[in-house]
């Protein structure tokens, strides 16, 4: 086990991919210097490693006539908005493709986009769009939470087939955790139970997982056992997982800091609403951001996003109505 | 033959047996889309964007590159993969939404696609598949083969930034692209007087320091012959080069049954360009360069005919897709 950032975990995974497979490579805006810190890719030489001009459809673009064509892109877009200034090429093409032609080819391309929020970067540069990209069929969506999972997953990605949306939160980057010395990936399409708990599932994307098992840990003082799931897949999504927990526990919170509307937290609680209405005993309660673009002011900016303090409310409210239901 | 006549037809680098298989593949074109007109009139087929008139830009261009070179389209979309070489009767099938179809019965008429005859797709999104082609050239580079990439694409798609975008990226990294410029005049129902401020669309190479040509559309070897260039300087590490063939659409913008479209292109241009039919050019040439005969032609044309019926039989005998399709093809 080694001890470094999930930055580092990131791109030891695509550094070790280009090792082994010369269909590896990667393209972006700044890629060679690396705009977060050296990203260490020298060794490869300028034809695997290619800075582009600002261009963001003609290098997404590009990616796709790679990955259809048989090679393995690694296509890095800086910061998620800059994906909609390709968003016809990953929303219309590379997303569809493959269907739209038959499954005639496959289309091996891996989006990496940093996730900036809460550091008072303001509207244009702190979206969170992972259930705005799930509206749209043929995107794989992850989102890594942990260095382990981003070595695994982003490993995963570029070994399959299909074009994967790679959201990497920026404040996650900085973090470290312990990672194997040794070659591993993490399936996509599975989420983990992070702890495991009987009163309440707690259900949660990106940085809001750690949030979550701070408030999971805060509310073993009041006697509540939280069970916490990292969603780590958007797309697809593990219900199976989500569904199980909710079956023990009888209870949901989800924790999703996009804005609410149709949100992957809408569609985890459409799915427990669905699958596991009769296990519930209590309604089901979504923590998000509001509707509103992201304001540059610190003051206003914090205010967004759930907070341990929220979802230990949440939960003790869910569980105080257990305990009325019960007598 | 004329006295001159073999050596003109030598400079070409075609051998006869070219000459008649481009031909054959602007026939092919020309009468497969002749046919589904007739089927949208009858509602068969719900509608299409012709390319009756464009022929020879397709063809010429399609028939200077090697079977393992890569091709992307547009909207208009029918000639490119004929022109490419592609079976019909797959083609056909896929307009009629039939599992037998090129693409399953899952594209339909603006998304063909013939990947095993190089064709990486037609798209309904103006300018959309030229970065797919940049991409489709910088892996042949980096996989280290000498394919080239041929990207299709109209007048209208020029005003588009992925035009800007693709064209600058080919030439900073010198990919083997030819962007090939199918200018018939009109984005839709729009002139290009109005919403382009230059006559040649080729003259935007210069601002990204790459070669760029005009040529005339409807002449097939002029065609091909200015493509063959572009392909030799691609393949040969030169980078891409615009090429713009001046060519006209017969027909609408798109042909859908019941469509009333005020009319919008004088109707003396419309004589003027069907005086300079691609099909009547070449076969005229054939006949005066190679000896044709009349017979000759008609053979090559009943030939086709009868190709582009079997095609219209086997769509039409094809089974509709199984309910189960889809949800199939959309992951690996």
């Amino acid at each position: 086990m080694s001890q470094i950032t999930y930055l580092e975990a990131a791109l030891q995974a695509i550094r070790e991919e280009m090792r082994t497979n010369p269909r590896v490579f990667v393209m972006g805006e700044d890629i060679q210097s690396g705009v977060f810190g050296d990203f260490g890719f020298n060794e490869f030489g300028g034809a695997r490693v290619r800075n582009t001009p600002i261009s963001e459809a003609a290098f997404v673009g590009a990616g796709i006539g790679a990955a259809l064509t048989g090679m393995r892109p690694v296509v890095d877009l800086q910061c998620s908005t800059f994906l909609y200034s390709a968003m016809d090429q990953v929303a219309n093409q590379a997303a569809k493709i493959r269907y739209m032609f038959g499954g005639q080819s496959n289309i091996p391309l891996v989006i990496r986009a940093a996730v900036f929020y809460g550091v008072s970067a303001a509207a244009h540069h702190s979206d969170r769009p992972w259930g705005l990209f799930a509206q749209v069929p043929g995107l794989t969506i992850i989102v890594p939470t942990t260095p382990h999972d981003a070595k695994g997953l982003i490993k995963s990605a570029i070994r399959g087939g299909n074009p994967v949306l790679c959201l990497e939160e920026l404040s996650l980057r900085r973090q470290y955790g312990e990672v194997p010395d040794h070659d591993y990936t993490v399936p996509i399409g599975s989420a983990e139970v992070k702890c495991a708990g009987t009163d309440l599932t707690i259900v949660a994307v990106a940085s809001a997982v750690h949030t979550s098992l701070a408030a999971a840990h805060m509310l073993t003082d009041d006697g509540i056992s939280a069970e916490v799931i990292d969603i780590r897949t958007v797309v697809p999504m593990d219900r199976q997982t989500i569904c199980k927990s909710v079956a023990k526990t009888g209870r949901l919170i989800v924790v999703d800091p996009a804005p609410g509307t149709c949100s992957v937290a809408s569609e985890v609680s459409a799915t427990v609403a669905e699958a596991s209405f009769v296990r519930l005993r209590g309604p089901i309660i979504r923590l998000t951001a509001p509707d509103v673009p992201v304001p540059f002011s610190r003051d206003l900016e914090c205010l967004m996003y759930p907070t341990a303090d929220k979802i230990v409310a949440a939960g003790r409210r869910l569980c105080r109505q257990r305990i009325a239901a019960t007598g | 033959m004329t006295d001159e006549a073999p050596d003109r037809i030598s400079k070409l680098g075609l051998h006869p047996h070219e000459l008649c298989e481009i031909l054959r593949r602007m026939l092919r074109i020309r009468i497969f889309e002749e046919r589904v007109y007739e089927m949208i009139q009858t509602g068969e087929i719900s509608g299409g964007h012709l390319a009756i008139g464009q022929e020879a830009t397709i063809v010429g261009a399609c028939m200077a590159l090697r079977g393992g070179d890569y091709m992307t389209g547009n909207h208009r979309s029918h000639g490119h993969p004929i022109g490419k070489g592609a079976p019909l009767a797959p083609l056909m099938a896929e307009l009629l939404g039939k599992t037998s179809g090129v693409c399953r019965g899952k594209g339909g008429t603006m998304h063909l696609a013939a990947f095993s005859h190089g064709s990486l797709g037609e798209s309904g999104i103006v300018g959309s598949l030229m970065p797919i082609a940049v991409g489709a050239a910088l892996s042949a580079r980096l996989r280290g083969t000498d394919q080239v990439c041929l990207c299709f694409f109209g007048d209208g798609a020029a005003n588009c930034g992925p035009f800007h975008e693709s064209v600058n990226l080919a030439a900073i990294w010198k990919l083997p692209v030819i962007f090939l410029c199918e200018n018939n005049g009109y984005a839709m129902f729009t002139s290009q007087a109005q919403t382009t401020p230059i006559a040649d669309i080729a003259n935007r190479a210069a601002a990204y320091n790459i070669p760029g040509t005009v040529v005339d559309g409807q002449d097939v070897l002029a065609v091909h012959s200015i493509v063959s260039d572009a392909v030799a300087r691609a393949r040969s590490g030169g980078g891409p080069t615009l090429v713009e063939a001046k060519t006209y659409r017969y027909s609408e913008h798109s042909d859908s049954a019941g469509e009333r479209i005020p009319p919008y292109r004088p109707a003396a241009e419309m004589v003027y360009w069907r005086a300079r039919d691609p099909i009547v050019i070449f076969s005229r040439w054939l006949r005066d360069m190679l000896n044709f005969t009349e017979d000759q032609v008609s053979a090559i044309q009943a030939e086709t005919r009868a190709e582009v019926e079997e095609a219209v039989a086997f769509a039409i005998r094809s089974p509709v897709p199984d309910p189960n399709e889809l949800l199939t093809d959309l992951f690996v």
